[in-house]
């Protein structure tokens, strides 16, 4: 994974001179301490993390925690304090305003809460807005906008007014803005926070479409651990200004590592988290041989086991005592049982419990079909036997 | 020994009289130099205003009401106009329209860029925050001192009195107009980039503008009371009907002029109140609005774009 964009001991005070409040910080005073002595409020107090290109970076955390502060220093909306905002090897904390309006025009762009769009503009003025600032030819730009409305499904809008848009279209018109530079990092501040709940999953999904396409790094700002855990290749979580865990959503609910941070966790439903692959033991298939016998003993483990081809393909399940028969020379052939269970890899917990029936050895394949683990019914129920969520989680129909 | 008449001491109105006249003496090219666009702007106004044919003028002020405000307003201006030529002030009334033409021209053109300032600089706001506190709470009627010390009396100073008098609420609202848009929208100019002067021209003005043109309402009205004041230090115009009128008792005479004063100013409220307020696409082109202000009774539909689907 290469890295686009990296934060390094970022600092950000609010006040006239934060010499005091930095010194204070480097002595290890804390946020209120330094608030009390100096009344310079901390905004951001030593982070560092860095992004992988092409993730959804989610910045997660409550009002006042900084998230929002920590966004706005990557296009130095905020005046970072101190530290390095490296962006593809440059700093982007002493650039000079011209450089700093460049790398605003190319690189770097910006969905906002309240979609922040011009009412007194058309959509697709309002589209082509960063391309203007930029110079482009109002034809070259009148088709760039085009495109990209089409691409978020609003070419049909193109020349009405902001006003007569829901606030779904409206906010797709902001994204549409921000993909419209064609800039490789988009911050994206509370971008679904404004939508109804219904809209909100709507454009998380349309987001998650859009990325596979445009491969974007994306900083998203968020409050709603959900949100982030849904759309997260990483989530930051930010507390008082400083970030307290960062990590892959598995890794965060599994070690919140903080009282904080497993406030969050709590609620969460694992079973939609978590996928086979991340709790089945790691198992491989006995194979057999072309003779009809067995390659190999099996294991005197008293659980039951998988013959496989040559290809790691299954062809069938043995019982322990079918297994002790084999392994003293009956060929297995005829005691290959057909009654197990596999499921995908990447099959979420919610689904494998729902196949899951006692009896029935279950095994897991990948995705070209070849046996890679086995799951248990105390493994899945140990990994989502944290979940405190008082609803039973409703099921589709969809088979695995 | 208490009694107030004896505290005086302070001969503020002699260092006054000698500071306005130090300054008359030693300062009047400057004054001149005020004096000389103020003088050629309104005189080309008065001009205009009054070889426009009665009938024209009529039709040219009900299709830019019709235009910029509403039907009902547009009928209003062409009946109150009329009604001014049958009361036989037609010419005083059109060169109380040309002090008032000139002064929200000169305010218009002082007033938003020392708005602008006022707006992007809170140490210029500051200097001129009490200025305007000073030349808001003074009265009317006290302008005139310096005035006619400064500039003589006539049409000409009192055009410049009307100025003065008019040009702080344009400049108030402009600064406040462009200090009130909200901060995202700023932002969201910053983050794509623009620069100072693209972010007046691309945001802030344009979401200035209805606050702006408040401010252009206000203007408008002390322009039109200051107008009449003026008629004491021998400006013409509608003003000078009134006091005419009252100094020779001749009541009939003082109320010709103040009718014609209000119809006047109501018809300058209305238009330019309405400016200010956010309204649907009006007709592409003056002459459809003249075709649809003819058809009286039948409001003109357009093409405006409604419905909304499914994404």
């Amino acid at each position: 994974m290469t890295e686009c964009l990296k934060i390094e001991n970022l600092y950000k005070i609010f006040a006239r001179s934060p010499d005091q409040a930095m010194q204070m910080l480097a002595a290890g005073s804390n946020k209120d301490e330094v608030l009390a002595k100096t009344g310079a409020v901390v905004g951001l107090n030593n982070v560092t993390l860095s992004v992988p290109a092409g993730a959804i970076y989610m910045i997660m955390g409550l009002s006042g925690s900084g998230k929002s502060t920590l966004a706005r220093c990557i296009n130095r909306l905020n005046e970072p304090s101190s530290g390095k905002i490296i962006l593809d090897g440059e700093d982007l904390v002493p650039i000079n305003e011209e450089r700093l309006r460049e790398i605003r025009r190319t690189r770097i762009s910006m969905v906002f809460q309240h979609f922040a769009l011009l009412p007194n503009k058309r959509v697709i003025e309002n589209t082509e807005f960063g391309l203007k600032l930029r110079g482009v030819p109002l034809q070259e730009r009148r088709r760039r906008a085009e495109e990209v409305l089409s691409v978020v499904g609003l070419a049909r809008w193109a020349y009405h007014f902001p006003h007569e848009l829901s606030g779904g279209m409206r906010q797709r018109v902001g994204l549409a803005r921000a993909l419209a530079t064609d800039a490789d990092v988009l911050i994206m501040d509370e971008a679904f926070s404004a939508l109804d709940p219904l809209i909100r999953t709507e454009m998380q999904e349309e987001l998650l479409r859009l990325q596979r396409t445009f491969r974007k790094t994306i900083l998203f700002i968020t409050h709603d651990f959900q949100e982030a855990l849904k759309l997260g290749t990483r989530i930051a979580i930010m507390s008082e200004g400083e970030l307290v865990r960062e990590g892959t959503p598995q890794q965060i609910v599994l070690e919140p590592g903080s009282d904080y941070v497993a406030a969050f966790t709590r609620e969460i439903d694992r079973s939609r988290l978590f996928d086979a692959r991340s709790i089945m033991t790691t198992a491989r298939g006995i194979a057999q041989t072309s003779m009809g016998g067995v390659s190999e003993k099996f294991p005197p483990t008293g659980e039951p086991a998988f013959v496989v081809d040559t290809d790691n393909r299954i062809l069938g399940a043995l019982s322990a005592a079918d297994q002790r028969m084999v392994n003293a020379g009956t060929s297995p052939g005829s005691l290959l049982s057909s009654d197990y269970i596999a499921v995908p890899a990447n099959a979420k917990l919610v689904d494998v419990a729902r196949v899951f029936r006692t009896g029935q050895p279950m095994a897991v394949v990948d995705e070209n079909g070849k046996l890679i683990g086995t799951l248990g019914a105390e493994q899945i129920l140990s990994r989502i036997a944290a979940t405190s969520s008082p609803q039973p989680s409703s099921l589709g129909d969809q088979n695995v | 020994m208490f009694d107030a008449e004896d505290l005086y001491i302070f001969p503020v109105d002699v260092w006054i009289q000698d500071g306005v006249e130090w300054l008359a003496l030693n300062l009047r090219p400057i004054f001149l130099a005020i004096k000389w666009p103020v003088e050629t702007l309104l005189s080309f106004n008065d001009y205009v205003l009054h070889e426009i044919p009665f009938p024209v003028f009529v039709i040219l002020i009900a299709l830019l009401a019709y235009r910029l405000a509403s039907r009902g307003i547009a009928l209003f201006s062409a009946l109150a106009l009329i009604a001014i030529a049958f009361m036989g002030v037609w010419s005083e009334a059109m060169t109380t329209l040309s002090l008032i033409t000139t002064a929200i021209l000169i305010c218009t053109i002082i007033g938003v860029p020392i708005g602008i300032l006022c707006a992007r600089s809170d140490s210029v706001w500051n200097i001129v925050r009490p200025v305007l506190d000073v030349m808001q709470t003074t009265p009317t009627f006290v302008y005139l001192v310096p005035v006619v010390m400064l500039f003589g009396v006539g049409t000409v100073p009192g055009e410049v009195a009307v100025v003065t008098a008019a040009a702080p609420p344009l400049i108030r609202f402009t600064n406040i107009g462009i200090r009130m848009v909200e901060k995202e929208m700023v932002e969201a100019g910053l983050a794509f980039g623009a620069n100072n002067r693209q972010l007046l021209w691309e945001i802030q003005l344009p979401l200035a503008i209805p606050t702006i043109l408040g401010g252009l309402n206000q203007t408008v009205l002390t322009a039109m009371v200051m107008s009449v004041v003026v008629a004491m230090i021998g400006a013409e115009g509608l003003g000078l009907v009134v006091l005419q009128g009252l100094g020779r008792l001749d009541v009939g005479r003082a109320a010709v002029g103040g009718i014609a004063i209000v119809l006047l100013a109501m018809m300058l409220d209305r238009i330019t109140q309405k400016m200010a307020q956010p309204r649907d696409v009006k007709a592409k082109s003056w002459f459809r609005s003249l075709l649809a202000l003819l058809q009286i009774g039948r409001v003109e539909q357009l093409p405006v774009p409604t419905g909304r689907s499914a994404v």
